[in-house]
């Protein structure tokens, strides 16, 4: 078997004495989609935060394509990344926000553009031209010099996507991309999400989207309190669930 | 009562008259006679000021008019445009470095800035000029580079033609503490989702500063910085301190010292202050709309009814 895309290993994490991620072990294999669930405050978007490095794990390791995250391994020695490694490791790593974080003093194709002319130092031309396509694969091609301020959350959302896929990442998390959507433009947004996890691209989404999960998910785990508490197919947690604390949760937000 | 607001209209509660649609409403308009009132009182009270101070002998208008556009004053007026300019600019890229080094993950960076902030602010700008004045008594030369001796250059400050760039460089000083705190105001105004998506993105510290945060930042910051460059306009009128005597107020002391007549010479000073400020107030306005692009009410380059139309 290939090296996994995101390969977690007894991953911990604690903020001050509050430790909120307790023993995360799970693999996500390359083109696979998994998605992730559990009750509010269980670790979720800690754990995406980790995969991005955005928060340093204090134990266990967490891998992404073979490669250690935030750290190098020496001897047996960890040895914190420096600041520009750890940016390159975020760069192909994209990540979609609930609240979706656009940048609202630029237009859409700004935002789509940015990361790839600052990071990738790549001609602006070329971007654009590649931004514009993006935009067009999530149905914006005629709201690209729209800021955010005049989109509405669907669009917005669409537009983060695109922003996220102009760096070519090999990794997409997304944290409850449609939670912060009117019930009218959740479709939408899991309309893109459907097309993209059909491309082959490897995504860890968190959701409580169940007719998505069971259409485009490989697997699922359901997270409570810091554990990993049940993985499996969608079909076989959402119908079947093993565990008593699954079959609560499950009964609350079906 | 609806239903005899209704028996007026109509059962079915519309009027059959089509004007009463097509037509927009003519209303008695509501009145504000205190308004008036008041405004009228006001100007009575203008106009019976200025003509008394028309006629009024201490204000000497002939000398005024003879000498508010005499060379002397021109050449002082525009020392104090240029202390103004070269002074917040120093101030407003210091502050803006101070206010950076401020939020940096560098402990070193932060307690820099710390200290600059506590020092230059702590103390009265006019005690600052003094000390810049007399600096050169004390360090006739001044050392950059490494301590004890490593490689660095040396700059003569002794002479008197320094005094003008020690005065900028005071000013500079004291007011990148207080820009340094309005930047920083603008930069916590940011939403922390804008840096954690550009840090997802893979940009590193200062890419996110200058592309995201700072130019996001800057809505918050011009107002009080068109604030702090009227102020040093004003400001600049302590240079004699340093002691520079060529600026727009020492300048009009020293001619009303000649002609012992100050009043008409403050009148002049300040009537140059107040253009100066008018048109830096003009400035402002027109960057802070440039500033302003992308949020919400003011955006343009999109029509605000596109909002929650499908794509
Ligand atoms: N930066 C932080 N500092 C302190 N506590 C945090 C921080 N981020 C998250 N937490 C805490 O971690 C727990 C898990 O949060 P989170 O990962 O956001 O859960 P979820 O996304 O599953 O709702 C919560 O109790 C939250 O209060
Ligand atoms: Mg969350």
């Amino acid at each position: 078997m290939s090296t996994p895309m995101v390969h977690a290993d007894r991953v911990r994490k604690s903020f001050g004495t509050h430790e909120v991620l307790k023993d995360i072990s799970l693999s996500v294999n390359k083109g696979e989609v998994m998605c992730l669930i559990g009750p509010s405050g269980s670790g979720k978007s800690t754990f995406l935060r980790c995969i991005n490095h955005l928060e340093e794990v204090n134990a266990g390791r967490l891998y992404v394509d073979g490669v250690l995250v935030g750290y190098r391994e020496v001897n047996n020695k960890l040895h914190e990344l420096k600041a520009s490694d750890a940016a390159h490791q975020r760069s192909d790593i994209g990540m979609v926000f609930q609240k979706f974080n656009l940048f609202p003093h630029l237009t859409a194709l700004e935002n789509v553009i940015a990361a790839p002319t600052i990071v990738k130092k790549i001609d602006k031309d070329v971007a654009t031209k590649k931004g514009k396509e993006l935009l067009e694969r999530v149905g914006l091609s005629s709201k690209m010099e729209h800021y955010p301020a005049h989109l509405s959350g669907g669009q917005q959302q669409r537009v983060a996507i695109a922003r996220a896929l102009a760096m070519e990442p090999k990794l997409m998390l997304f944290d409850e991309p449609t939670s912060a959507l009117d019930p009218e433009l959740v479709g939408e947004v899991l309309d893109v999400m459907k097309t993209l996890a059909k491309t082959g691209m490897t995504m860890i989404v968190v959701t409580h989207e169940m007719g998505f999960a069971r259409e485009v998910a490989d697997s699922m785990v359901f997270m409570d309190d810091g554990r990993v508490i049940e993985t499996g197919t969608p079909d076989s947690v959402l119908l079947s669930p093993q565990n008593e604390r699954t079959k609560s949760f499950l009964s609350k937000v079906l | 009562m609806t239903n005899k607001v209704n028996d007026q209209s109509g059962s079915n509660n519309s009027r059959s008259d089509r004007s009463f649609y097509d037509e927009p409403i003519k209303a008695v308009r509501l009145r504000h006679p205190w308004r008036i009132f008041s405004a009228a009182l006001l100007v009575l009270w203008v106009i019976a000021f200025l003509t008394d101070a028309a006629g009024r002998e201490a204000y000497d208008w002939n000398a005024y008019g003879e000498y508010v556009f005499d060379p002397r004053i021109l050449k002082a007026t525009i020392i104090t445009l240029q202390l103004t300019a070269y002074s917040m600019l120093i101030a407003i890229s210091l502050g803006v470095i101070l206010a950076v080094l401020r939020q940096s993950p560098n402990p070193v960076f932060k307690a820099v800035s710390w200290v600059f902030i506590w020092v230059f602010r702590g103390t009265p700008v006019y005690v600052q000029l003094v000390f810049w004045g007399l600096l050169s008594t004390i360090y006739p030369t001044l050392f950059f580079g490494a301590p004890f001796g490593g490689p660095g250059f040396s700059i003569d400050i002794s002479h008197s033609s320094s005094l003008f760039w020690i005065a900028v460089v005071g000013l500079g000083l004291n007011e990148a503490a207080y820009m340094a705190e309005i930047v920083r105001a603008g930069l916590l105004s940011v939403d922390e989702g804008q840096e954690e998506a550009a840090k997802a993105l893979g940009m590193k510290w200062w890419a996110t500063m200058r592309h995201i945060i700072i130019p996001q930042a800057m809505r918050i910051i011009i107002p009080p910085t068109g604030n702090e460059v009227i102020s040093m306009l004003k400001t600049t009128s302590l240079v004699t301190a340093v002691p520079v005597s060529s600026d727009l107020y020492t300048r009009s002391r020293d001619i009303s010292a000649e002609t012992f007549n100050p009043i008409p010479m403050l009148l002049i000073a300040s009537t140059w202050y107040l253009l100066i400020t008018t048109i830096l107030m003009v400035a402002q306005y027109f960057l802070e709309k440039r500033f302003a692009r992308g949020h919400a009410q003011i955006a343009y380059g999109a029509d605000p009814k596109i909002i929650g139309e499908g794509a």
